[in-house]
């Protein structure tokens, strides 16, 4: 009787996986990014010289953090990358494509039942399409291009059941914030999550990349999500693939350590307040908060269906003055889909800079840091101290970002 | 192979805030920045360790080679940089001792061979002034013991792991 990791595991691995055990596991997908990248390359070439990697058809760069290069050094560290590739005969995701992850969604190498791990720690939103994802570093990634396996603790699972009765609407982006105030960052440290019930599990795919996404700031190693009857057929349309690995469900009757409730009936808009991520407040009793920046993008809200919200909002309107609004599409694909639909224009008239797909808005790369005293509402993951500026980061749905942006102070539908 | 130390003993730093507490979910964009990541040069990283984290923000000019930091739980949480654990290699730092880590933190310093423990019951022992920072401590790797030198109390910190001891053998998983 086993979890859904515990499932994955057992497919990728020879030795007996229960919680606790330290296994070898072995890797469908390896990459890396243009942070950390070029010190997989650096790494591989002391450690490894000119021996290959495991499997050129398994082994990626994904550039998505700064894109293009802003300055001489991130530019060398890619071409770094891109040198290695080609000795390699190693695929690179280029500063074109947007964010790693959802590339490996589109173009289907994050399948159900896979495991893909990366330099990046939000790799776990692949629990979405019900693969394992893991953020690594440098060291474990340059292990990983050789071997194509890794030692992982298999990690005990929490089981959370959602419930309750909500009367107001709310977003993915709300759920996940309730999610993350009542599991903060202890409940699951270093720990695999199922989730249960109706509310969670009719979220469409864009809704639960939203959600698992910040598994990461809940400490957690991945989140898992039944599919409902759409989900497989949502993630075919983005991948194009007629056939597609089963779903893999836990057993009847396997072992958590811990079941936990969270019953969303008081549920509403709902913010990150700053200086982390679960600060969570409900909105209706933040008091008045200028906003000065406004950003919808990042791996957690950079779908189609996040800026199709925004835009529904915003569509013949204009942001109140002085005020800033940056939208970055998760993906190239994303980025076409929505110039296409005319979301892209209608968001640019309504006053929005629209920025190349990638990480921007949260990295520290494009579309701008806030400076001191300035507030900013983002659909991203992380409102550190510093992370994206001297200024105050507000972390919300992007359909907060959008009436607040409108409003010109932090609002949702019932206004300010 | 170098022939690797198993018991030590260092200067500790316990990473407290205004109340003496130990500070929690400290997150790697505290301990080293994004906007260096850049660097690629381990011997350029130790300047900005917990740059960003208030009240520690001149840690490096204050660490010297041998030193053990103690901090409090979800120690490394946020990104999967690497630098977060490089940097305090380039300082000298020893060992870093945590009520927890973050997980992708925890496999970054296993794998790189730096070596970390985790200490269940560090906040206890700081509040109360058991180990005050600065105080002289000695390690017992495999045991998992923590000694203050100066009082003659001793803690108990979760023991090494296999393959935790495995890789610190051997420098790093890259050897392997």
């Amino acid at each position: 009787m086993k979890t859904v990791i515990e499932k994955i595991f057992q497919t990728h691995s020879k030795e007996e996986i229960k919680p606790g055990n330290i296994v070898w596991i072995t890797l469908d997908v390896v990459s890396a990014r243009d942070f950390g990248g070029p010190n997989v390359v650096k790494n591989y070439r002391m450690f490894y010289k000119d021996e290959k990697v495991f499997d050129p058809e398994k082994v990626f760069f994904t550039f998505d953090l700064t894109v293009p290069p802003k300055t001489i050094q991130y530019a060398n560290n890619q071409q770094i990358c891109r040198v290695f590739a080609r000795e390699q005969g190693i695929r690179v995701f280029d500063v074109d494509q947007g964010i790693g992850t959802h590339t490996f969604i589109e173009e289907g190498y994050a399948l159900p039942g896979g495991i893909v791990v990366g330099t990046d720690s939000h790799m776990n939103i692949l629990g979405a399409v019900n693969c394992f994802g893991q953020g690594m570093g440098d060291v474990d990634i340059t292990f990983g291009y050789r071997y194509g396996r890794t030692w992982f603790e298999v990690p005990e699972t929490v089981k959370v059941m959602i419930t309750g009765d909500p009367e107001e609407k709310f977003s993915a982006k709300d759920l996940t914030l309730k999610v993350l105030d009542v599991l903060k960052t202890d409940k699951l440290l270093g720990k695999a999550v199922e989730f249960y019930g109706p509310h969670i599990e009719g979220l469409d795919l864009a809704g639960r990349i939203t959600l698992l996404s910040m598994i990461t700031e809940m400490g957690g190693i991945v989140g898992f999500i039944p599919f409902n009857e759409d989900t497989a057929d949502e993630i075919r349309d983005l991948n194009g693939l007629d056939t597609m690995p089963d779903e893999v469900r836990a057993d009847e009757g396997a072992h958590y350590c811990e079941v936990v409730e969270i019953d969303i009936s008081g549920i509403g808009g709902m913010v990150s307040v700053p200086p982390y991520p679960h600060n969570v407040k409900r909105i209706s009793g933040l008091g008045k908060v200028k906003v000065d920046f406004g950003f919808i993008g990042s791996c957690t809200n950079g779908r189609l269906e996040d800026l199709e919200t925004a835009w529904r909002i915003l569509k013949g309107k204009h942001i109140a003055e002085g005020v800033r609004l940056a939208v970055v599409p998760a993906t190239k694909e994303v980025y076409a889909e929505a110039m296409k639909l005319g979301i892209l224009s209608d968001l640019m008239d309504a006053g929005a800079m629209i920025s190349n797909p990638g990480c921007g808005g949260c990295a520290q790369g494009h579309i701008g840091m806030t400076g001191k005293g300035e507030v900013m509402v983002s659909t991203g993951n992380r409102n550190f101290p510093g992370k994206q500026g001297d200024g105050d980061n507000y972390l919300v749905s992007p359909e907060v970002v959008a009436y607040s942006v409108l409003n010109g102070y932090i609002s949702t539908e019932e206004g300010v | 192979m170098a022939a690797k130390e198993y018991l030590f003993e260092g200067r500790v730093w316990t990473i407290t805030d205004n109340n003496k507490q130990l500070i929690p979910d400290i997150d790697t964009d505290q301990i080293f920045h994004n906007a260096y990541l850049h660097i690629t040069e381990i011997e350029k990283m130790g300047q900005y360790a917990f740059d960003n984290l208030e009240g520690w923000k001149d840690f490096s000019s204050k660490a010297k080679p041998g030193d053990i930091i103690i901090a409090g739980s979800n120690f490394g949480s946020g990104s999967s940089r690497q630098q977060a654990v490089d940097c305090f290699r380039a300082l000298g730092v020893k060992l870093v001792i945590a009520v927890s880590f973050g997980a992708i933190y925890k496999r970054n310093a296993i794998n790189s061979g730096f070596l970390i423990m985790i200490f269940g019951d560090a906040e206890r022992a700081v509040s109360a002034g058991n180990i005050a920072n600065l105080a002289n401590v000695g390690v017992d790797l495999l045991s998992g013991t923590l000694t203050n030198v100066d009082t003659g109390e001793t803690f108990q910190l979760m023991p090494f792991s296999k393959v935790q001891k495995d890789i610190y053998d051997n420098d790093t998983l890259l050897k392997i």
